[in-house]
């Protein structure tokens, strides 16, 4: 449970002017999981339920609830935990729903599987909460007690600029990271600039470097377009 | 159904002559029956005693070609005739009492009369519990499985639920219990035989999973309803190894992605499967794997797709399997794959070729251009599911218009008023309705309201059960649904805004209410909303002689309220409360009446935690439930929540720390 709190994503509320779209559109904005950000209580807590908590986590998500604190929630327009009774499963889907239907691009959270070999489970980021390889790094690490990504360059980037450099990461038994993107192509993570990385990718499988060699040739080829 | 009763020593029947005649169906009060029976006996050993006396010397049995054998079910007792008289050792009386009540309890499925039958004699207890095979446990901490597998030794199938409704609405910290665990291993010892296992509400592991798969090798039908705790892993196990799988059901439950492909696991011989219903399941599966499934099950009716299967998929799916009964359809939107061919499969014949088909659900992610290919089949359907479909009246219309056998139909309130009034004119012989709510907040915008409660309400006068999800409601459309549907046995408002009144009137729901216990003669669930007083729950406890279940929120004004109900209503098992002002002294009225529930469950409410302690101290067979909400100490002495239920075992050992047993 420590591991999953250590991995909690903060606070920022999906769309930034969260408040106000309580207030001003009566349907869901279609941000996943917003209306459980904002269940309350009545009887508001200064901080988070283990109950909310736990909600949260029902589907999967790894939001963190709304602190009651939060100005923007004016307590009259609150939802109450568990009401209207509808269960989670149909709540979550006619939001998901709205998101597929309204933009899919301007969403701002960006949830992507993560795997790793040899991993009993697969866990869940949103890479909208890091702004670097960096970042993301340290945040995998600790979800992944064993595995240490290694180094990266000045701009958080693998240093696809050397080959050698590049084939000795790639021949180590460390886990390296590697992800689908839009096409369904599988590439090591780091070769593109960090936006293009967080809007093209579609999931993150953490592999052994070894095994890893058969995506360098694509990386080669970055290596070379680039020079 | 009239029974030949037969006496029979053994394998040898005694003479048909004192055999007797039971019409089975004809006294559907089963106290009648068993005075039958008992008359019948006492007749029978009257005469067998005077046979005894007369008997000196043994003959030989007769040799009777239609003799039955004590363990064989639900058919009729054929008689053949008898030639000669049968020779038997003198048998004593409870004996003979025993094998024929064995036989005739076979035709006694339902457990209310089982129950019933069991109370009359000891004799008839240790006969019913041995024919008993279906064991129905309503909460699975009201007993213990030592216990059920004790008493009813020959049990081949399990149904057994856990965690109460509210749970489904996170009202319950996610590690509470209802562990499937336990159970397991007492059945796997006890029923090697076991074929049949349904759970409500329970936590399975996939090393349940895995265990049951092992345990028992003839197993047949698993049932998951609103379960969690398993993955896809666990699923693949399980199917790798019941090679007699008929049924697979996965029902609203959580399914986690283990990132398995389970349907590949299907062993590759021909499959028994009946049924295969995973629509809730959220991860995507091997969709070829599943096409050859579906091609070497001959018996599949009852397909339920989740929501990663195509409709191009969907197609093929059909193609092979035109025999089923029950569909789930998946998305139904194609792949952009899909869409680039310039022939798209012929849907229309898809479905007309499917000439069972009764039920049709699914509809996950709804391109509404595709619905006319549904049209074939919608004067043939008893149940449509549109719950997670958004679509509007008008696409709603051209399907429903045709729906004229339709019973059950569960929508989504997307199709507004107009929609209800389309159901209305077409639908005669509804049953059963659900209006699920597309934005579930407090204040969204209501799409439907009691326009069409009142259209529903005239044209729909077979309605059974219903469940309406609205923001304005009136107290004379509820009235008027109280005397137009007299079958209404479930009746359920969720006014999603609380504390709302009847939207002309500005007066509160209490007629409303009040008229549908008062008029609805067969009304035995009832969940209330809206603007409560006290005057509603005296109704209820007034004229509810028949509520079992009953579901209360944000209502009430004070403990009068809990008191009407709990000394009214006397059928009450079920009761769940949140967030209304009932407190100690309400909770204290209800202590002649504890034991004859399942659970009562009162969250946000006012009793205190010297008020649980009283009603623990009272009732020791009553398990009490504290539990906290996470902020650890609780300044003030108000109980969040309160889960108490009858219990044999006593006090649970795998409650989490935040549940405090008193």
């Amino acid at each position: 449970m420590a591991n999953m709190l250590g991995t909690e994503l903060c606070l920022g509320l999906p769309g930034g002017g969260g408040g106000n779209e309580v207030d001003s559109s009566p349907r869901t904005t279609g941000k996943r999981g917003f209306s459980d950000t904002v269940d309350l209580k009545l009887n508001l807590r200064a901080k988070e339920t283990d109950m909310d908590l736990n909600k949260n986590l029902d589907n999967g998500s790894e939001e963190k609830p709304v602190s009651a604190k939060d100005p923007a929630k004016p307590p009259a327009k609150a939802q109450m935990v568990g009401w209207p009774p509808v269960r989670s499963y149909r709540k979550n889907f006619m939001a998901n729903k709205s998101t597929g239907e309204e933009s899919e691009k301007a969403s701002s959270v960006a949830f992507v599987k993560v795997s790793m070999d040899g991993a009993p489970y697969l866990r869940k980021v949103d890479l909208k909460m890091y702004k670097s390889y960096q970042e993301l790094s340290d945040a995998l690490a600790k979800m992944f007690s064993s595995f240490t990504m290694s180094n990266y360059g000045s701009q958080g980037m693998i240093d696809f600029m050397n080959e050698s450099k590049l084939m000795d990461l790639l021949n180590s038994s460390d886990y390296v990271p590697s992800y689908e993107d839009k096409d369904g192509d599988w590439m090591l993570v780091g070769d593109v600039p960090w936006q293009m990385f967080v809007d093209s990718c579609k999931r993150l499988r953490i592999m052994k470097g070894l095994e890893a060699i058969g995506l360098a040739p694509r990386a080669m080829e970055k290596c070379k377009s680039r020079a | 159904m009239v029974v030949r009763v037969a006496m029979r020593d053994g394998n040898r029947r005694i003479s048909s002559e004192m055999g007797t005649d039971v019409d089975i169906k004809k006294d559907r009060r089963r106290h009648l029956l068993s005075d039958t029976l008992s008359l019948s006996f006492s007749l029978i050993r009257h005469t067998m005693a005077d046979q005894m006396s007369d008997d000196d010397e043994s003959r030989q049995s007769p040799q009777s070609d239609l003799d039955f054998t004590s363990n064989k079910a639900r058919n009729c007792i054929a008689t053949g005739s008898v030639s000669g008289h049968p020779e038997f050792r003198l048998p004593y009386p409870d004996q003979v009492l025993e094998n024929v009540l064995e036989n005739v309890l076979h035709f006694l499925p339902s457990r209310r009369d089982r129950n019933a039958a069991s109370l009359v004699c000891k004799s008839w207890y240790r006969v019913e519990a041995l024919t008993r095979s279906e064991l129905f446990i309503g909460n699975c901490y009201a007993v213990s499985p030592t216990r059920a597998t004790s008493r009813f030794p020959r049990a081949r199938a399990l149904h057994l639920k856990g965690k109460p409704r509210f749970a489904d609405f996170n009202l319950m910290p996610p590690d509470w219990g209802a562990h499937f665990n336990p159970w397991l291993l007492s059945f796997a010892k006890a029923f090697p035989w076991l074929e049949k296992v349904y759970l409500k509400r329970m936590s399975v592991t996939n090393d349940d999973l895995a265990t049951m798969a092992e345990s028992f090798s003839g197993f047949k039908d698993l049932v998951l309803v609103c379960c969690d705790g398993f993955g896809t892993s666990g699923l693949a196990i399980f199917v790798s190894k019941c090679r007699e799988l008929r049924v697979l059901d996965l029902i609203e439950s959580e399914v986690a992605d283990d990132e398995t492909d389970w349907i590949s696991c299907f062993p590759e011989c021909e499959s028994q499967l009946e049924s295969l219903i995973f629509d809730c399941v959220e991860s995507p599966i091997n969709f070829e794997a599943l096409e050859k499934l579906v091609a070497r099950s001959p018996s599949l009716k009852k397909l339920k797709l989740n929501r990663h299967v195509s409709i191009g998929q969907l197609y093929q799916l059909m193609v092979q399997a035109p025999q089923v009964t029950h569909l789930g359809t998946g998305s139904f939107s194609p792949l952009e794959v899909d869409m680039q061919d310039d022939q798209e499969p012929d849907y229309v014949t898809a479905f007309a070729d499917c000439k069972s088909l009764v039920c049709l659900s699914g509809f996950r992610e709804i391109v509404p251009d595709y619905l006319p290919a549904v049209y074939p089949i919608c004067a043939n359907l008893t149940s449509l599911n549109f719950s997670y479909a958004n679509i509007t009246a008008e696409q709603l219309k051209p399907i429903i218009s045709n729906c004229h056998k339709l019973q059950v139909f569960w929508v989504l309130d997307s199709i507004r008023d107009e929609g209800l009034q389309a159901v209305a004119a077409t639908c005669k012989e509804l049953r059963e309705l659900r209006v699920f709510p597309v934005d579930a907040r407090e204040d969204s915008d209501g799409l439907v309201s009691e326009v069409g409660l009142q259209a529903i309400s005239e044209d729909c006068r077979k309605l059974q059960s219903i469940l309406y999800f609205c923001q304005r409601m009136t107290n004379a459309a509820v009235i008027a649904m109280s005397k137009n549907c007299p079958d209404l046995a479930v009746f359920r408002l969720c006014i999603m805004g609380r504390h709302r009144p009847d939207h002309v009137t500005g007066e509160p729901m209490d007629d409303g209410f009040g008229a549908i216990v008062k008029n609805c003669k067969k009304l035995t669930r009832l969940a209330v909303s809206g603007l409560l007083t006290d005057k509603a729950f005296e109704y209820i406890g007034r004229y509810g002689k028949l509520v079992s279940t009953l579901s209360v929120a944000f209502a009430g004004d004070s403990d009068m309220g809990l008191k009407y109900v709990l000394e009214g209503c006397p059928q009450l098992k079920k009761l769940e409360i949140r967030d209304s002002p009932f407190g100690d002294a309400a909770l204290c009225s209800g202590l002649h009446h504890y034991y004859n529930m399942r659970f009562l469950w009162m969250s946000s409410c006012r009793v205190t935690r010297q008020g649980c302690q009283q009603i623990a101290c009272a009732m020791a067979r009553l398990v009490v439930e504290v539990i906290r909400s996470a902020d650890e100490e609780d300044m003030d002495d108000c109980v969040e929540t309160l889960y108490m239920y009858r219990s044999l075992v006593g006090p649970r050992n795998d409650a989490p720390k935040i549940v405090t047993i008193l």
